[in-house]
């Protein structure tokens, strides 16, 4: 087993130079002059030189990968074209944004997906397994975006249940702790008896966490359902049957346990993909968030910033696929090595 | 030609034709299959004739006729803060949307066919080496990918299209890599090669007709991820510009009407949908049938 994981965590080493290269080169491609971009229009050209020079870009291509290489093994990105600030405080700064808006969504999806695989399978071929099967298409085939501006539409603007966008009341004075604000709000709650911060947080996260969360929602249903299928054609469920049990018994306590392998897979892929793809709720929302963060340098093509930002979200999206891959292996019991 | 011959090739012919005719039957017994196909139809039908089915220039402004309520002067489905008619401009997106999932679905297979035979039936450094870069592409999630590539090259819809035909290519090449895994130890290639047919022949006329089937899936599944995408990266701005009827740009200016204008930002999502659910719900069923071993 040690040995499988230090061959997976070895086998990571090429991916994640191949993600810096090929990030690395597709950025130099890209047209315009960073230094120029980031002095100005009006800048003299021996201005743009002396920055160029000061930050090696006027060496060879290879020597300046190198370099960058080098400073990336430190986890250095460089700075912030617009900012000045080191892009690895910027990322660490708006990374517990989306872990969080992630965490809650995945926790939506799971619960109600789970559910809906397993009566959609317990009761296979009628009206409910149908009418969820197609819920769970439509859930995949939904643009996120356009399920947000709707969830908005509704619940926001008409019925006035939720806020629009944000983390918090913009009337709350808060000062972050963890960043994770709900967490935040619970560390309010103990030090000082009031509920109001984290009450804010929870109503400020329900509406994107939806949004986020439909589509892991929809997939999961679908593998669970076809999961319990197979289980429950096994020989030990028609035994346990027949020797009277609850056919609740029989569902939950028995055919799920076994049924939940795939699923866990799923729920892992999925949560890596909300990690990374946030960016189109978290614009939607104005969630201060890494997508959105990202999104914005690549408009104003702050170029170490989308470097560095692309990059921790490709090494955090591998990352959560080889824990996934590395728990079901620990899972499953055919696998033993 | 001899007799025989002939027998024998209207035999094989029909057995052709039987071996799709069956296809066709188990795959209309599939009711959602059949509604996936349906709207297919109806999408592509939609495309061609937009200039008959539209009542409007789709990009024809009337500024003081700007957000009318559905079925107000005229506007079936209302119109858009350019006094722009609703409908007719998601007709023409259908045409927008149809070109974009068939060039996007066609570099992904061209490029993806292409890498996975060469991966697949050579195998050795040029396996290693292909399989490599697919890896390394999958450990980008897809959006991020296509906003990066798209934010490299410059926002446009042809740009949009590169990049979503990029992110597309490691599917299809991994799905070709298995099955030319499957099928170039099968005996009829054995005896092709023992009669003397080149490895150019062998990979494109033998072994990649026997893996069209999950090709096939694949790429109507890759038709409802284009769709989804490109409306992505245009509701964000990073692909189709204005004044272009495309339906993730129509959504991206109707966020500010959220409060005020629900037709705007309900009808062009509802045009994303049923298009997507078309190819999901066909894919899915072509998928049982053609490729009982992907069943999900």
């Amino acid at each position: 087993m040690t040995k499988y994981i230090l061959k997976r965590l070895l086998l990571l080493i090429p991916t994640i130079l191949g993600i810096i290269t090929i990030v690395f080169f597709m950025m130099s491609l890209a047209p315009g002059d960073p230094a120029r971009l980031a002095l100005g229009a009006r800048a003299t050209p021996e201005a743009v030189a002396e920055l160029r020079h000061e930050w090696g870009l006027d060496q060879p291509l290879t020597t300046q990968y190198l370099v960058y290489l080098k400073h990336v093994t430190a986890l250095d990105f460089g700075k912030s074209l617009k900012t000045q600030e080191p892009v690895i405080s910027e990322i660490l700064a708006r990374f517990p944004a989306t872990i969080e808006l992630s965490i809650v969504a995945i926790i939506i999806s799971t619960v109600f997906g789970i559910l809906a695989g397993v009566i959609s399978a317990s009761k296979q071929y009628s009206a409910l397994d149908y009418g969820a099967m197609f819920g769970a298409l439509v859930g995949v085939s939904m643009p996120v975006f356009w399920l947000a501006l709707i969830l908005i539409m509704v619940f926001s603007v008409n019925l006035n249940l939720f806020p629009t966008g944000g983390r918090m009341g913009i009337r709350l004075i808060f000062s972050p702790i963890t960043h994770f604000y709900l967490l935040d709000g619970l560390i309010y709650f103990f030090r000082t008896g009031s509920m109001k911060y984290f009450l804010s947080a929870l109503h400020h996260i329900i509406l994107p966490a939806i949004a986020l969360g439909t589509v892991p929602l929809a997939i999961i249903a679908r593998v669970t359902r076809s999961s319990m299928l197979e289980v429950l054609r096994q020989d030990y469920i028609r035994t346990a049957r027949s020797k009277g049990l609850a056919e609740r018994v029989v569902i939950y306590k028995h055919a799920l346990k076994n049924a939940f392998l795939p699923v866990i897979t799923v729920i892992g892929i999925e949560f890596g993909f909300n990690l990374a793809g946030a960016v189109l709720t978290e614009e939607i929302f104005s969630w201060p968030g890494l997508g959105r963060w990202l999104f914005s340098a690549m408009n104003a093509r702050d170029i170490p910033a989308i470097q560095g930002g692309v990059m921790v979200i490709a090494i955090v999206f591998v990352v959560i696929n080889l824990a996934v891959d590395v728990l079901y292996t620990l899972l499953n019991p055919k696998i033993r090595y | 030609m001899s007799t025989i011959e002939q027998t024998a090739d209207t035999r094989q012919s029909r057995l052709e034709n039987s071996l799709l005719y069956e296809n066709w039957l188990l795959l209309r017994k599939n009711k959602s299959a059949m509604l996936g196909l349906f709207i297919i139809v109806i999408f592509i039908l939609v495309a061609v004739f937009a200039p008959l089915l539209a009542t409007h220039d789709p990009i024809a402004q009337n500024i003081d006729l700007r957000l009318s309520r559905p079925m107000e002067n005229g506007y079936i489905l209302g119109s858009d803060d350019f006094g722009r008619d609703l409908y007719s401009r998601i007709i023409y997106g259908a045409r927008i949307s149809l070109m974009i999932g068939t060039i996007t679905v066609s570099i992904g297979l061209v490029f993806g066919v292409f890498l996975g035979l060469i991966a697949g039936y050579y195998g050795g450094v040029f396996d290693i080496l292909i399989m490599r870069l697919i890896d390394i592409m999958l450990a980008f999630p897809y959006i991020l990918l296509a906003l990066v590539i798209v934010a490299t090259l410059g926002p446009s819809l042809r740009n949009a299209m590169i990049a979503i035909g990029i992110v597309g290519i490691p599917r299809y090449a991994r799905i070709v890599r298995s099955s030319v895994l499957a099928e170039k130890e099968s005996d009829y290639i054995i005896v092709e090669r023992s009669l003397g047919a080149s490895n150019f022949e062998l990979m494109f006329k033998s072994i990649l007709p026997n893996c069209l089937s999950p090709i096939i899936v694949q790429a109507t599944l890759g038709y409802a991820g284009a769709i989804l995408s490109s409306a992505a990266l245009s509701f964000l701005g990073m692909g189709t510009q204005p004044p272009t009827p495309e339906w993730g740009l129509m959504l991206s200016s109707a966020k500010q009407f959220v409060a005020s204008a629900w037709w705007v930002v309900t009808f062009p999502g509802v045009a994303i949908l049923i298009s997507v659910l078309g190819f999901n719900l066909f894919g899915d069923g072509l998928r049982d049938v053609l490729d009982p071993r992907l069943k999900e």
